[in-house]
This record gives C-alpha cells, structure tokens and sequence, in this order.
C-alpha cells in the first residue's frame, strides 16, 4: 500500500483517497465542517487547511488527493494559524446563540472554537442578521443566524435522500438557505440533517428545547420501525426517552435513520397507558393483581382446555428470545401445535433506501426461533378460523394489538373463553383480554432482533424497571443518574412493573410445575445458539454493537406479501 | 531548657480572692460601655453586605419576566447537583425560557457557581439566609419563590460587574 507522511506519522492510503479520508481511516482527525464521509466533497469551509512540502500554498486536507510520499502537517504554526484564522472569519457572523441553542455540547463551531479560537473577536461591527425560527418542514427548523453555509444539508437532499428540496439562496454574507419554492423539506428522511449540520442551524422540532444535550445517557440499540433495523442511539433522561438518533453501521444504515423510525418509535414507551402490572379480568373489568395470583390464575386456567383447544401467537416485535421461550412453552408445556405469528406489511412504507415494507423489527427471528405451527397444527388464518368455530378456546398472545391492526377481529376473539395477552400498553386488544401481563418495551430489555437481511443485532435496556436495575444491571448512566437519591425528582423517574415476554413466560411454566433455569436473556440466547442451526457460532459478544449474521442458508427467509 | 516547676499551693493574695474579683469586674465594667454587637435576632435582622452569598434567586425584570433562558449551565455547574431546568419555547425573541426552574435548598451549598457561570446574569445569590423546613417538599424552591424583582437584587449585580 502506497503510503504518506501526516505530522511525523506514517499513513497507508488507497489510491483516490484525500487525505482527510486516508487520516480518518487510521484514526487522527482533521478538523472539518463541510466535508462529511458519505457526501460529495465541497470544499467551502476551509477549516481543514493542511500545509504540505513542496506545495506553495496551503491545501485543504478534504479534497487533496494523497499521494505516495507526500508530507503532510496539520498541527504546524501555518497550519494552525490559517485554521484560527478561518475560526474567527467564521465567528464574525455567528450570533451568541449557545445558551438558546440545542446543538450546545455536539457543535462542531463549538468544539473548534474551543479547541481552535482566538477567544476573542476583533470584529466590533454589527453582526448579520438572518431569518430566526424558520420551518423548513414539519420536522426541522432552521436558523439563518447560525447557518455556517457548508452545504451538507443540501447534499444531503440531493446525494442521499434523492428529493432535490434545499438550495443556496444570495451571495456573501447575505447567503442563506431556503426550500425551493413550493417545497418543504418533507422526505421521508429529513431529519438526518439535523444531525449533519455542524452547527445549531437545523434543529429537530420533536426535540426542539426538550433537554440538553449532556443530560441524557446514551445506550446503544436498534430501530424497532422496519425490518431494516437500523442502529441507533436511545438518549434517555429521568428514565424517560427523549430522542433517538442514528449509529453508523455500515452494513445496514450508515449514518441514517428514517424520520418515522426517529419520531414515531419511541413516544409509546413513555406512554400514560402502559400496562404497569399484571391484570386480571374481575367482573367484566380488568383488575391489578400480584405476579403469583396472576401466574396461578393463567396456570389453572390453561390446564382446563385440552392442548387442542389453545393456540399460541407469537410477536414479531419480540425479541428472538422472547418468541423462542414462547414456542418451547407452547410445545413442551402446553403441547399444542397451533402457532404462528402475524405479519405487518405496508408496501407503501418500503422504499429502495432503508424503509422496508415489513414494518416490524423481528418477523425474520420469530420464524426463525420456531414460531410457526407444527406438524398438522393450524397457522394464524386456520387459528382465527377455529377460534370462529369455537374449536380453538384459548389464545395466548405475545405483544402484539392484533385487533386494532385487524378490527375484523374483534368480534371473533371476542368469542374465546381465555385470552392472555402480554401486551406493553392498553390497547384495543388487551380490552378483550382475561389475564394481562405487562411486557417490556424493547428499550427495557436486553435481546436480539434480527433484520431482513438476516443480521441478529442487539436491543440493550436504556429503561429501567422493576425488573431491569439502571446501576445492577450496567446501564449507561447520566451524571443526574449517578447521583441521584430517591428523594430527588429528577433521579429515577417513571419506572414499570413490566418484564421481558421471556421472563414472564418462565415465571408462568414455574406456575404450571415446569421450571425453566434462564437466568439472564444471555442464557435463552445461548440455548437457542445451541438448539437452532442458523444461531451457531453466535452469542452476545460475537453479535456485538454492530451485529452479526445468520447462517442464512438453513432459514428460509420470510416472503413479504 | 530546664523546666520551671509549677507551684502547687496558692499565694496569700489569690487565698483571699478580693484581687481577682475587682479585677474581673473591672473588665466587666469597661465592656459595659463599650458599644453593643449582639443584635436581638429575630426581633432584629442581619442585613449583610452585597458579597454575602444567600440563597441563589432568578433575576425578574421589570416586565415581570425572567431573564433566564433555562440554558442548563447553572444545573450542569451545580456541584450537589441542587438545580432543575426544564427549557420550553416561547414567542419571546430569546426563544427559549425556564417552563420549570427549581432549586433544592437541602442539596444547595451556597457556593455561588451558578451565579458565575450563568451567560445571562440571570440567576443571582441574595441575602436571604433564613431556610429552615420541616419536611422536604418545602425545600423545593420553583420559580414561584425564586423570582426575584432585580431592583431588589441591584447591590449584588453591581458587586458582581465590578469583581466578577
Ligand atoms: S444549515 Fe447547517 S448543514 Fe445546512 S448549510 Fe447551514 S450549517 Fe451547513
Ligand atoms: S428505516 Fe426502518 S429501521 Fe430504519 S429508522 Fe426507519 S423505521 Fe427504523
Ligand atoms: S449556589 Fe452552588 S450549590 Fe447552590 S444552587 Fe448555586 S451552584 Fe448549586
Ligand atoms: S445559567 Fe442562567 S440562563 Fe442558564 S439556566 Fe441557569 S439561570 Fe438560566
Ligand atoms: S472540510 Fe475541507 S473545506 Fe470544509
């Protein structure tokens, strides 16, 4: 490999690579705004000016193409003061905006100017004003103040979202960026820009003022709005979550994140209606009840139908872990055959970037861990049929509101004699219900989902509950977290009685004289790692923070309609 | 150095007493007419001087507005980790204000880095040093007690701009 010289060090390069690129990949990086790794090079902000022998004149580090024995400083005395010097031309115009600004604490100008700055402008002049507070689209506000003119968020539109929606509009420093007419900055991934800009001129208008930035912890996990699974971040505070934002993997997001997957995937688990422990249905209303009463009262209850008469239905919304306890409950405990889960498409969510048309997270490891009907058993059309005809009395249902995705439903089930129903809020279905048991979001538990291409990855708890301990259990903890006592608010917020479906399901065929002896999710995983052959190889720590594939060959993937 | 034994018995004077009794009354009398310090508390309050670090309070402005924009740095600063903001979005030209400010005077320490480190000369120690709760709901100080008009405040904002 072809190498060169930055600062003393030497640096392999690919040919092609700039030398901004060929840093980054061996880890040192040279300040930037407007070169961003997935969007085309710009080269307006000058931040990144890096002296090189033999070149009359400083180069930026972000369009320079490295070259076989090229010697490179970026920490020298010209290079330094040409980038104090591209700091203060662009504080010259930049409002004083950081105590109103939500970038504060993950600003770029922040940053550098902390890191690169004078500490004090020459510039006595009034500054530039521009348009405050502006809507872009029904997600995003802008800012002309802060705008840094580097161009990401058009590129953005036009390179990555393919909707052409932001432009430059007037020269110097009156430059500033609009729609373009008739337009709104609407597409289906807009918010991505307000993690690119480098500055607080786009901002999120779901987060908008909600928190600062250093207040929240930050645990690592998966969208749960598609089967695309992209890798995210749950950014909590007072045990509440407050946004999400994307992770870069490579293999399945890259930087992005859908905006539905950003703001409509989050808000039910901080939801008023959660389900805050187990009910029981007491003359026609349901009821709190304790745990063991309400294990007691499903155990007695489902050792009076034969195992003919109940069919089990699995959650494609669940864990791997969740779905595999419940199809060995089902088939060892129960001893039924009729089994399967439902699919939720929507064709008109999948598009040809990541939104996929199967809109939950885990029907690919649902099937894979064994929900489906056995031999002669009945699938969901043959259940839903046979409870119609009252040959299927009981229903177990895991985490899924399948009368309000299908409202046909609500009549036939409401013909069972049992339906227990995990469900991690009230909702049309658990209105049907005779026993409830309150499940644990996917941001309250640890577990695996795996994506339509077949790559198990990792939920963690960012969300504590009875069950799942913030500081037992090693999750990520803010500075308010750490010390906050019981007395405090702010300390511990909202907290559940739910538990993972897994759990409850052990809990449950405890009750029934069946112990099962998982301590952990880890364990359920390395069971099925052990059990199913597309699992092999795999536990927790090979799956990792990016993820890992599955044997693909020996799962048949599951067909969307 | 030998040391000097100390006498045991007392002196015929010190038997007597009489000596050291005038001499203690002596002292007794010249106090008596030295003026007083000891004020009659609470009948009497201690006013104390603009470098006196009371309890933190919000600057309200004549409009009867805050000045505070709930940036979040007094809570960040806060070594005991007393203060609570919760920022929301008003029409204001500073689009952003405190919808919640609370400050838990049991975790307070009256250290004063709150006021040094607040961008907006928003939040300012007073001169209240009267605290005492029985329970701690009480300690819990909003916005409701911590607003404070700023002509009450002025003697310490002009302390702060001359020796900040
Ligand atoms: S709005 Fe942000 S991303 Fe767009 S040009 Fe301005 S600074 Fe750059
Ligand atoms: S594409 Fe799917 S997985 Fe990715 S953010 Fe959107 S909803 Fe979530
Ligand atoms: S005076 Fe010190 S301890 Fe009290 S609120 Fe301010 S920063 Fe916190
Ligand atoms: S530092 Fe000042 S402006 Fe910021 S939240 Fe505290 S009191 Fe308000
Ligand atoms: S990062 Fe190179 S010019 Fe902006």
């Amino acid at each position: 490999m072809p190498k060169f010289i930055l600062d003393g060090k030497e640096i392999e390069f690919e040919q092609g690579q700039t030398i901004i690129q060929a840093a980054k990949k061996s880890g040192i990086t040279i300040p930037h705004f407007c070169w961003h790794e997935s969007l085309s090079i710009s080269g307006n902000c000058r931040v990144c000016l890096v002296e090189i022998e033999k070149m009359p004149k400083l180069a930026i580090a972000c369009s320079t193409l490295a070259a076989e024995g090229m010697v490179v400083y970026s920490e020298s005395d010209k290079a330094l003061s040409a980038r104090n010097a591209v700091m203060e031309f662009e504080l010259i115009n930049h409002p004083l905006d950081c105590p109103i600004c939500d970038e504060a604490g993950e600003c770029k100008l922040q940053d550098y100017a902390y890191s690169h700055g004078n500490g004090e402008s020459r510039f006595n002049e009034e500054k530039a004003h521009k348009d405050k507070r502006v809507p872009l689209g029904p997600l995003v506000m802008f800012d002309g103040d802060r705008c840094i003119s580097c161009s990401r968020c058009i590129r953005f539109c036009d390179e990555i979202a393919k909707e052409s929606q932001l432009t430059f509009i007037k020269r110097g420093d009156r430059v500033t960026i609009v729609t373009y007419p008739g337009k709104q900055l609407d597409n289906p991934y807009s918010m991505n820009v307000t993690d690119i800009c480098p500055v607080g001129a786009l901002t999120s208008r779901d987060f908008r003022f909600k928190a600062r930035v250093w207040e929240l912890s930050s645990t690592k996990s998966i969208c749960n709005g598609c089967s695309r699974g992209c890798n995210i971040n749950l950014e909590v505070r007072n045990n509440q979550v407050l946004r999400l934002t994307p992770r870069q993997n490579d293999e399945v997001n890259s930087f992005w994140m859908c905006d539905h997957g950003r703001v409509n995937t989050y808000k039910f688990i901080n939801a008023e209606d959660r389900v805050d422990s187990p009910y029981l249905r007491r003359k026609g209303a349901l009821a709190r009840s304790g745990w063991d009463e309400a294990f007691a009262a499903a155990s007695s209850e489902l050792k009076s139908y034969s195992k003919n008469e109940i069919a089990f239905i699995g959650s494609p919304y669940a864990t791997c872990e969740d779905n595999f306890i419940l199809s060995k409950f089902a088939t060892q405990i129960i001893g039924t055959k009729h089994m399967d889960f439902i699919r939720h498409f929507n064709t008109s969510f999948g598009d040809n970037f990541l939104r996929q048309g199967d809109v939950t997270p885990n029907s690919f490891g649902a099937k894979a861990v064994g929900i489906f009907p056995g031999k002669g058993g009945l699938d969901l059309d043959g259940i839903i049929k046979a409870v119609k005809d009252g040959q299927i009395k009981a229903v177990y249902l895991m985490e899924d509101d399948m009368i309000a995705f299908n409202p046909e439903l609500q009549e036939i089930f409401s013909k069972l004699d049992l339906f227990i129903v995990h469900a991690t809020n009230f909702n049309k279905t658990t209105e049907l219900a005779d026993i409830v048991f309150p499940a644990s979001t996917y941001a309250e538990k640890h577990g695996t989902i795996v994506n339509s291409d077949g790559r198990v990855q990792r939920l963690k708890p960012a969300v504590a509950t009875f069950d799942v301990d913030r500081a037992l259990e090693g999750m990520s903890l803010s500075r308010w977290d750490k010390f906050g006592t019981k007395f405090d608010s702010w300390a511990e917020g909202n907290k559940r009685d739910a538990r993972s479906s897994w759990r409850i399901l052990a809990g449950l065929s405890g009750a029934m004289g069946h112990k099962y002896k998982y301590g952990t999710a880890e364990e359920v995983f390395m069971d099925i790692a052990k059990s199913i052959n597309a699992f092999s190889g795999l536990d927790y720590e090979v799956i990792g923070e990016l993820g890992a594939k599955l044997k693909l060959d020996s799962v048949t993937k599951p067909v969307i309609a | 150095m030998a040391l000097k034994r100390r006498k045991k018995d007392l002196t015929f004077l010190e038997k007597i007493y009489i000596p050291e009794i005038a001499k203690g009354l002596a002292l007794t009398f010249k106090n008596m007419l030295k003026p007083k310090f000891t004020m009659q508390y609470p009948e009497e309050k201690f006013i104390p001087p603009p470098s006196y670090r009371g309890r933190p309070v919000l600057v309200m402005e004549e409009n009867g507005l805050e000045r505070c924009v709930a940036c979040g740095l007094c809570s960040r600063v806060c070594p005991p980790l007393a203060i609570e903001v919760q920022a929301a979005e008003t029409d204001r030209e500073k689009e952003r204000y405190p919808i919640k400010f609370e400050i838990n005077m049991l975790r307070c320490i009256f250290c004063g880095l709150c006021e040094e480190v607040c961008p907006e000369e928003a939040i300012v120690m007073s001169k209240d040093y009267e605290l005492a709760f029985t329970n701690r709901k009480d300690a819990l100080y909003g916005k409701d007690k911590l607003l404070t008009p700023v002509k009450q405040l002025q003697d310490r904002i002009n302390f702060l701009r001359n020796y900040k």
